[in-house]
């Protein structure tokens, strides 16, 4: 199989902050690509320049085979591109938005006007296919904003957050979505901040923090540079998480490992397997007396991976509704991709 | 050679389908275009019955002052109308409409022409319900249809000329509120110190010298002169070398600009 989309060397710098700072990747047709990372990571930096829409300072990006910068214009032939970024039109209706951006993509009236329904049935929209998009929930406008992608069944498709600040029912109609389109075989490159996400849609996962990629692989073995499992442990006292963590580092548990998890909560990697792991585990404590309400042994997610890489937590998964920083809406500022701070 | 004409057919309906479009916001945002076209016929009738008096006793005998004013309030109200171009474009770009299209295969400078050109009708439907108003507060045209059209064309261009250099504002200005303000601030002083609502000769001659050359004197006087009858040839011939002069260097800056937005 030959790489949908390829990228070498990509760097961009928004005055004196780096976007990206020598990134590369590659996805196979008929694959997806999760890109994870933090807000402000450069993950839409990355989509802006795949989508033709911003020139990158050094490197190259290839989609199909077309250079990004080069041949911009056989690149937006084959891409479709939804997100945070590119919205719809809110005083056209569902319906006119679609037919409007098919006569742009230049299809026939009559071929425009058919894949228009055609979407708006699949994406759920016929009710609300002549409200203005002023009128549309958050979900809603998501996915007018998919269907506006998909007009010209474009072999590779890029979606930029497609679910941030979404309930759970319209991220969920969301994934049905995009699943439904890699089994047709279009090409997808995803760019998350939701762990699960990437774990649910993307057969690869790319870590990317700081402008650089950081990690790459599937879910799995992701999962693997940890380790094999994870000691979790509910303290009864939070205020004890240091004695815990010096006990559990005496059976090797999470020496030299950044450690995360809520108030009481401690989770570290864990050398071992089995029962005999999680006993020494709990004589450690007992020897340190460090009093402990639940103490298991689970595979580590992705959430774990993202801390061990990081330093940081990741989002969580009931983000907050409002856009995140690296998705910012007016996405001609730079400053969309600054740090948090 | 037929590729060529071929892209230049689908250039034309990215045109048509942007400007469409654009019109189409118009009809949406009905309370716009009604403040956009109460503002005009306020001032028709404001000017009318209370500069009317005033001023008139110094225009020639025969030309009242609805008639002298009119042609001056429809590039008045142009002027003034013609920051909105940069604030759609400044809207589009912020709510990533620009986005989306500059990541679809389509012309590039449909989204300006389409910007501009709907923005034209809408001054083309402006113009027409002044002159209605007008008619009804004693306005005529005196020279005949075929000036009068001409008149309307010479609003139209005026009209075009300025929506391509808002367009550039709005290409480069942080927000629609910034690009309305700037427009403000540059089109009052040029639009009181021109022949729009006063004969120039009665200004201190400074002034008169600066409104003499001013595009929106220029622009009045040729559609005064078309629709009251006088020398249409000198202001008419000044006005067109301003049209070409800000379309020869705004069109190409907008292009330039928009090409290497990011």
């Amino acid at each position: 199989m030959s790489a949908a989309v390829r990228v070498e060397g990509l760097a961009k710098r928004f005055g004196d902050t780096t976007a990206l700072a020598g990134v590369d990747l590659e996805v196979q047709q008929g694959a997806v690509l999760g890109l994870l990372g933090p807000n402000g990571a450069g993950k839409t930096t990355i989509v802006r320049v795949l989508a033709t829409l911003l020139r990158p300072d050094e490197g190259r990006a290839e989609v199909l085979g077309h250079d990004v910068v080069r041949e911009a214009r056989e690149v937006r032939r084959v891409i479709g591109l939804a997100g945070q970024f590119a919205a719809v039109d809110e005083l056209l209706t569902g319906r006119e938005n679609l037919r409007l951006f098919a006569g742009l993509f230049r299809m026939g009236r009559r071929e425009g006007r058919a894949r228009a329904e055609d979407l708006l049935e699949r994406l759920d929209l016929l009710d609300a296919a002549d409200r203005t998009a002023k009128t549309y929930s958050g979900g809603m406008r998501r996915r007018l904003d998919l269907a506006s992608s998909l007009l010209t069944r474009p072999p590779v498709l890029f979606l930029d957050e497609p679910t941030t600040g979404l309930d759970p029912r319209s991220r969920n109609q969301i994934w049905t979505v995009v699943r439904e389109l890699v089994e047709e075989g279009t090409t997808v490159f995803l760019t998350t901040q939701y762990l699960e996400e990437a774990d649910q849609l993307a057969s690869r996962i790319a870590v990317i923090d700081h402008g650089q990629v950081i990690a790459q692989g599937t879910g799995n073995e992701l999962k693997d540079q940890i380790g094999g499992q994870m000691v979790q442990v509910r303290l009864v006292d939070a205020g004890r998480r240091e004695a815990a963590e010096r006990a559990l580092a005496r059976v090797g548990c999470g020496a030299d490992h950044h450690t995360g998890g809520q108030d009481g909560l401690v989770t570290v990697p864990a050398p071992r397997d089995g029962v005999a792991m999680v006993a020494e585990a709990a004589a450690a404590l007992r020897d340190a007396g460090v009093e402990v309400s639940d103490l298991a042994l689970r595979r580590p997610t992705l959430d774990d991976v993202f801390l061990e890489l990081t330093g940081r937590e990741a989002a969580p998964e009931d983000a907050p509704t409002q856009p995140a920083d690296d998705a910012a809406p007016d996405s001609r500022r730079p400053e969309a991709e600054k740090e948090p701070v | 050679m037929n590729a060529a004409v071929a892209e230049l057919r689908w250039t034309l309906r990215d045109c048509f389908l942007v400007t469409g479009r654009n019109m189409r916001h118009f009809t949406r945002q009905p309370q716009l275009l009604l403040f956009s076209t109460i503002q005009p016929v306020m001032f028709i009738i404001l000017f009318t019955y209370v500069f009317g008096g005033a001023i008139g006793s110094s225009l020639p005998e025969g030309v009242s002052y609805v008639d002298f004013l009119l042609p001056g309030i429809l590039i008045q109200s142009s002027a003034f109308r013609a920051s909105q171009t940069a604030v759609g474009l400044a809207e589009d770009m912020k709510n990533g409409v620009v986005d989306r299209l500059r990541s679809m295969p389509m012309s590039r400078a449909a989204v300006l022409v389409g910007r501009t050109g709907a923005d034209m009708v809408r001054t083309l439907f402006v113009v027409a319900l002044m002159i209605v108003v007008g008619y009804i507060v004693g306005f005529s045209f005196m020279n005949g249809p075929l000036q009068a059209v001409a008149a309307v064309i010479v609003v139209c261009l005026f009209s075009l000329a300025l929506s391509w250099i808002f367009a550039f504002v709005g290409l480069i200005s942080d927000g629609a509120e910034t690009a309305q303000s700037a427009g403000f601030v540059f089109m009052f002083p040029l639009v009181f110190a021109s022949s729009v609502f006063v004969p120039i000769e009665t200004m201190p001659s400074w002034l008169e010298g600066f409104a003499s050359v001013s595009p929106v004197t220029l622009a009045v006087d040729s559609a005064r002169a078309l629709s009251l009858g006088g020398d249409v040839a000198g202001p008419l011939l000044g006005f067109l070398a301003w049209t070409v002069g800000i379309l020869a260097v705004f069109v190409p800056l907008c292009v330039w600009r928009f090409r290497r937005m990011s």
